[in-house]
């Protein structure tokens, strides 16, 4: 009897080596809330959220405006950080990565602020290599060849010498998911990139990132308001409402009809698609 | 080899340490010709050939093989000028570039913003209270441009958010406040070793160095600004960055607020030891930068090197036409300067209206 609780100690005390990495992102209890003192931002908290992503894989954040998406993505991030939980990518703390080293892990892609000079589409995209350069950063054969890389993976090639602010939306969008994929990144954070575009546009970015996951093995968070394609092109859906995590699943587990009709407020219907991702309507709309 | 062609191909040409070398070394080239031209001209005619055995002989300490007169001419009386001129104006350009990628508004300018009337208000302030104290007119003008762009950056906010013309304004009437005071103070206050009302308020060259030490002095200004000057430049990359928008220089692991605390106490010391020793000359940090960019582009590790010494001569070349256009009398080189900028300041300012 004592001799098996002392192993057992031992097992405990012992650096266990797991058999299986760490899944890529892990969120473990997080919770943040908005300071009291900020007046542009609504008083705000999330509470306690866990979620894993994994290698490959695409997660989907889902709810209404002011439900905590962002807030969430931006956790991810290493943007803002927890009042408590635990957020590890690799199973390195987040907050124990200095700046350089965490943008070498993770890429965030958001609507970009407005540029005051002109800037040539190849010269935006060699600044994913920021985090890798030295003190002045002069680009190396190796940068130039990743930013060319990134913009091949986007199918962007053409763009490489138009200015930033001659492009129309879709392309915008895909080059500065280019400046992202120049990062090098294991974990992909998109706040609503779909905003933006017109549907063609939509599908062609999903399909874009499906294809990073499946070939180049990025793990993709992406905040969306589309239900249907983050059905069709995600392997789990985190569904967001007041600032609760209400549930973290792969789209039929989650796809509930009183579930979302409660969420979102409006009358829909659930059925299943003949590959069997479920699909979201509007009732009455036949 | 491939990766080069390839990346030729596409139109991607990077930025390297040999490109930002080579552009230097010929607006060195221009900025020697500008030199020359400059110690050339003035009462005194000196030829060409006079110009080059003078300093060639002066530098290699064989002031004997020339006659007394032209190194008297060239080594006391042009070339101290020249040298200021060439200290200020690269002090200025670079404050400027600084200044407009930190507030991210390509119209900034040291003067504009009010911080040079700040350093100048700084400076006679440390004449009044603190003479004789060496070095002190460089520290007070350094303090006075640090709290004239904190309050016109506070000032220029607008529901959180920096705003461009609110900024301009506030520094504007920053600026004409601030002269005002300076104003006030040279007409109550006559002190033996203040300088002229126009020293101060459009900045000029024209006044000696203030002390016997012409070598140590100018060391002393040269290494103030290479230090200033070259931690701004340490930050060039990441000022690239941050023009295309903190929050994403913030994710591409730029330390933003380091940065922007480097770029703000440089800038401002760069403002002060410029306004410190030729009063507050206006749009060379507003003009040079502008022209650069035009030139070669937005880069910033291009940009502030080649900045400073267009600065160098621009002022250079200003200096001498504001002591030669209307001679025998002088014009402050201030108002040369602010002469070519005004209008470009208009251009710039309507370009980005529309």
């Amino acid at each position: 009897m004592s001799t098996a609780s002392s192993t057992s100690a031992v097992l405990a005390s012992a650096k266990v080596v797991p058999s299986v990495p760490p899944p890529r992102l892990s969120v473990e209890q997080a919770t943040y809330a908005y300071a009291a003192t900020d007046r542009s931002a609504p008083n705000f908290s999330l509470s306690a959220t866990t979620f894993q992503a994994r290698r490959q894989e695409i997660v989907a954040i889902l709810g209404p405006n002011a439900s905590g998406k962002s807030t969430l993505l931006r956790l991810a991030a290493g943007v803002i950080s927890p009042l408590s939980g635990r957020i590890e990518i690799d199973g390195v703390n987040l907050s124990d990565l200095d700046l350089r080293t965490r943008a070498q892990r993770i890429a965030l892609v958001q609507q970009e602020s407005e540029l005051l000079f002109p800037l040539r589409v190849w010269e935006f995209v060699l600044q994913g290599r920021y985090p890798y350069g030295r003190r002045l950063r002069f680009e190396s054969a190796k940068d130039s060849l990743l930013a060319g890389n990134a913009l091949s993976h986007v199918g962007a090639d053409a763009l490489a010498a138009r200015w930033m602010n001659e492009l129309s939306g879709g392309e915008k969008q895909r080059v500065i998911l280019a400046r992202a994929l120049a990062q090098e990144p294991a974990l992909l954070l998109l706040d609503e990139p779909t905003q933006h575009l017109d549907i063609g546009g939509k599908v062609e970015l999903l399909r874009r990132l499906r294809k990073l996951a499946d070939e180049h093995r990025y793990t993709v968070l992406v905040v969306t308001h589309e239900l249907n394609l983050a059905s069709e092109f995600s392997d789990r859906i985190i569904l967001m409402h007041k600032g609760k995590c209400l549930r973290v699943g792969p789209p039929d587990e989650v796809y509930e009809r009183d579930l979302l009709e409660e969420v979102f407020e409006a009358p829909l219907d659930v059925d299943v698609r003949s590959n069997g991702r479920p699909r979201v309507t509007l009732r009455g709309s036949e | 080899m491939a990766i080069a062609i390839e990346n030729e191909i596409r139109g991607m040409r990077t930025l390297t340490a040999r490109r930002v070398a080579g552009v230097c070394a010929i607006l060195l080239g221009v900025l020697f010709v500008a030199v020359v031209i400059s110690l050339r001209l003035g009462a005194f005619p000196l030829s060409v050939r006079d110009i080059l055995a003078t300093l060639v002989n002066g530098l290699l300490g064989r002031s004997d093989r020339v006659p007394s007169e032209f190194a008297l001419v060239v080594f006391g009386l042009r070339l101290p000028r020249i040298a200021l001129g060439i200290l200020v104006g690269a002090s200025l350009a670079t404050a400027g570039a600084g200044f407009q990628a930190l507030l991210r508004n390509p119209l900034a300018d040291p003067y504009v913003l009010g911080v040079s009337s700040g350093a100048a208000l700084g400076a006679i302030l440390s004449i009044i209270f603190l003479p004789h104290v060496p070095g002190a007119i460089q520290a007070a003008a350094f303090v006075g441009a640090v709290i004239t762009i904190t309050a016109v950056f506070f000032l220029g906010r607008r529901g959180g958010q920096l705003d461009s013309a609110t900024l301009l304004l506030a520094g504007i009437v920053a600026a004409s406040f601030l002269s005002a005071g300076i104003m006030f103070l040279m007409t109550t206050l006559p002190g033996r070793d203040l300088r002229g009302m126009a020293f101060w308020l459009m900045g000029d060259l024209s006044s000696p160095p203030p002390t016997q030490n012409v070598r140590g002095w100018f060391v002393f200004l040269f290494v103030l600004f290479a230090i200033a000057g070259g931690a701004i430049y340490l930050t060039a990359s990441d000022l690239n960055l941050i023009l295309t928008g903190e929050k994403e220089a913030q994710h591409l692991g730029v330390n933003v607020r380091r940065v922007k605390l480097v770029v703000y106490v440089c800038a401002s010391a760069l403002t002060g030891l410029a306004v410190s020793v030729s009063g507050a000359i206006g749009y060379v940090g507003l003009l040079v930068p502008h022209a650069m960019r035009m030139l070669f582009g937005n880069d910033y590790r291009l940009l502030i090197p080649t900045s400073a010494l267009g600065g160098a001569i621009a002022i250079v070349i200003a200096d001498t036409l504001a002591r030669t256009v209307v001679a025998p009398t002088e014009l402050p080189v201030g108002a040369m300067t602010a002469l070519a900028g005004a209008p470009v300041f208009i251009y710039l300012l309507r370009r980005r209206v529309r």
